[in-house]
């Protein structure tokens, strides 16, 4: 069972804000979503190589030929904020 | 009272020389204005897909290659979470437990692993009039978000501050050979960090250590290392415990800081990349990276003290300065196999190199390194130079007047030694009654000469420059002189 403390780390974690009334229901999904793990780890995996991901082995290299990137505006557009030049953010040092 | 030893692993991030990002195609300029290169993938934008570039790959392997590493077969990515405006993301793609080079070593550092991953963005913390919602602001450039990076990392093998910066300088030295970075600290493409503990003398167990960041001169390394030393020896001293913590050294006032800490920041919960499963590294990418690894400073190093028979300290410095390297073996392919190597290494790195960065401060005040073969001295002048003065045609100081009018205006040795003059006094029939008219004219230094006193010798030298116009060799005229006294 996961408890309060390690629910409230992975939050600060993932920058995600809990109310205190969210907290013990969180803390029983991710115990849930752990239990399932927990049964797939039942299993006799021995010299199985762990799947990462259900793609075929495609070659995804990339030769280094510059393409096209975004007119700046049209980057600046999608931000929540911007300057002239940058996209604006909170300071994180403040 | 205990004594110390100084434990140090470095961490040093180059950026590859690629045209293009690590996983998209937006060119590499550096200096452009912000956010000008960008796409849907290095800002991030959900739904895009990361393709790895191959010759960020391929310049991976030459690092690997060149420190003899164990490359990897296939490539795996992570993703390292965490939260920080510089990463788009929210995570970095970046390797784990399969690095692209396991193991290797650079001289007297092992290494523990190189791996690539993608680059941060640049973050420019806004002064107080950018403020939002009360507090500051800070602004994003995703310029150089996603340039691929290099992390090498050494094992805990070096003990002073002195050994991290002189190896520094011979990593980036043998990468900026390899071709595989511009590794310019200054404008951040070299980067280091240095994981730093003491222990107490004969221990064996690692102390506590501590994480100093982002240092980028080869002289506030040291001056960090040694201030972060000394922090934690006169805690120690004190009875108190090393923390664990990242630092920043503040080299204008050499005081040492604790950077805020991006909370558990170290808690990066690594996995699998899931939008590149792992792919084999394509042979042909391995066999151009094995095929492009160049002689390397060390091994040229020790090609010409053991092939060439320099001495150690010529051999570095001709080895470690590509440009002085190269010109240095063409000087001796143009003297012929009878070439005197180790004249021809002093008249390059010393007398040569001095005159070289004299005249181009005159000049320009540049970065780049002096390359003789720049310069108005061809191989074949320099080579004859030096033939020249090893034959006694010239004494050594008419060599180097010949060489300032090399420098100057180029030209062929002998012409200018005839135009001034500067032949020496022929051979032992020219020189000999000059130098017995000296002796004459010196009974008291013949004196103490003949009681087997050599010192006064340097009389009877003067006495026939002077008579010859600087023009006889000193070696020969202590030889004529002690075959007319019969010494
Ligand atoms: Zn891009």
């Amino acid at each position: 069972m996961i408890d309060r403390d390690t629910v409230l780390h992975v939050a600060t974690l993932s920058r995600l804000e809990l109310h205190d009334d969210e907290i013990e229901p969180m803390a029983r999904e991710l115990s849930a979503v752990l239990g399932h793990l927990e049964t797939i780890g039942e299993l006799d995996l021995d010299g199985v190589e762990p799947t990462t991901g259900v793609l075929e082995d495609r070659s995804p290299l990339r030769a280094d030929e510059p393409t096209r990137s975004l007119p700046r505006e049209v980057a600046l557009d999608q931000a929540p904020d911007a300057s002239d030049d940058g996209f604006r953010v909170p300071s994180p040092q403040a | 009272m205990t004594a110390y030893e100084t434990v140090i692993g470095l961490e040093i991030h180059v950026q590859l020389a690629t045209r293009t990002k690590m996983f998209c195609g937006c060119e590499l300029v550096f200096g452009d204005p912000p956010n000008t290169h960008t796409c849907p993938v290095c800002l991030g934008m959900p739904g895009t897909l990361p393709v790895v570039n191959a010759e960020a790959i391929r310049l991976g392997l030459m690092i690997g290659a060149a420190f003899g590493g164990v490359l990897a077969e296939r490539l795996v990515f992570h993703r390292k979470s965490y939260f920080y405006p510089d990463l788009p993301k929210g995570y970095q793609i970046s390797q784990f437990d399969e690095p692209l080079v396991a193991g290797g070593r650079l001289g007297d550092v092992g290494l523990e692993r190189v791996h690539v991953e993608e680059d941060a963005a640049k973050l420019t913390h806004a002064g107080a009039s950018g403020r939002i919602g009360g507090s500051t602001s800070s602004v994003v450039d995703y310029n150089r978000g996603g340039t691929p990076l290099a992390e090498i990392v050494t094992l805990p093998e070096i003990r002073s501050a002195e050994q991290a910066s002189s190896w520094l300088r011979l990593l980036r030295e043998t990468l900026r050979q390899l071709g595989v970075s511009d590794v310019n600290m200054e404008e951040g493409s070299l980067r280091c960090d240095a994981n730093i503990s003491i222990r107490p003398v004969g221990d064996t167990e690692l102390g506590t250590k501590t994480e100093l960041k982002n240092m980028n001169s080869f002289r506030f390394i040291e001056q960090g290392i040694n201030a972060e030393v000394a922090r934690q020896t006169a805690l120690v001293e004190a009875g108190e415990r090393v923390q664990q913590e990242t630092l920043h050294f503040d080299p204008r006032t050499g005081s040492i800081t604790s950077l805020r800490s991006k909370e558990g920041s170290h808690d990066y919960r690594y996995f699998p990349e899931p939008d590149m499963p792992p792919v084999a590294v394509p042979d042909e990418l391995l066999q151009s990276a094995l095929a492009a690894v160049p002689e390397l400073p060390l091994e040229r190093a020790e090609r010409f003290r053991t092939e060439l028979g320099l001495h150690e300290e010529s051999a570095r410095l001709l080895a470690f300065r590509r440009a002085l390297g190269d010109y240095f073996e063409e000087t001796l392919g143009a003297g012929g196999a009878s070439a005197d190597k180790q004249q021809v290494a002093n008249w390059i790195g010393n007398d040569l190199v001095r005159r070289l960065e004299a005249q181009r401060k005159d000049d320009e005040a540049g970065e780049t390194d002096t390359d003789p073969a720049q310069s108005k001295v061809s191989p074949a002048a320099l080579a004859e130079l030096v033939a020249l003065v090893v034959d006694k045609k010239i004494n050594r100081k008419a060599g180097e007047q010949v060489l300032d009018v090399l420098v100057a205006e180029g030209g062929r040795p002998q012409d200018v030694v005839e135009a001034k003059g500067l032949a020496a006094v022929g051979g032992a029939d020219e020189l000999r009654p000059v130098v017995q008219a000296a002796l004459d004219a010196n009974p008291d230094v013949v004196e103490k000469l003949r009681t087997g006193n050599m010192k006064p010798i340097g009389a009877i030298v003067g006495a026939v420059m002077k008579e010859t116009k600087g023009r006889a060799d000193g070696g020969e005229v202590t030889r004529i002189t002690r075959e007319i006294l019969g010494l």
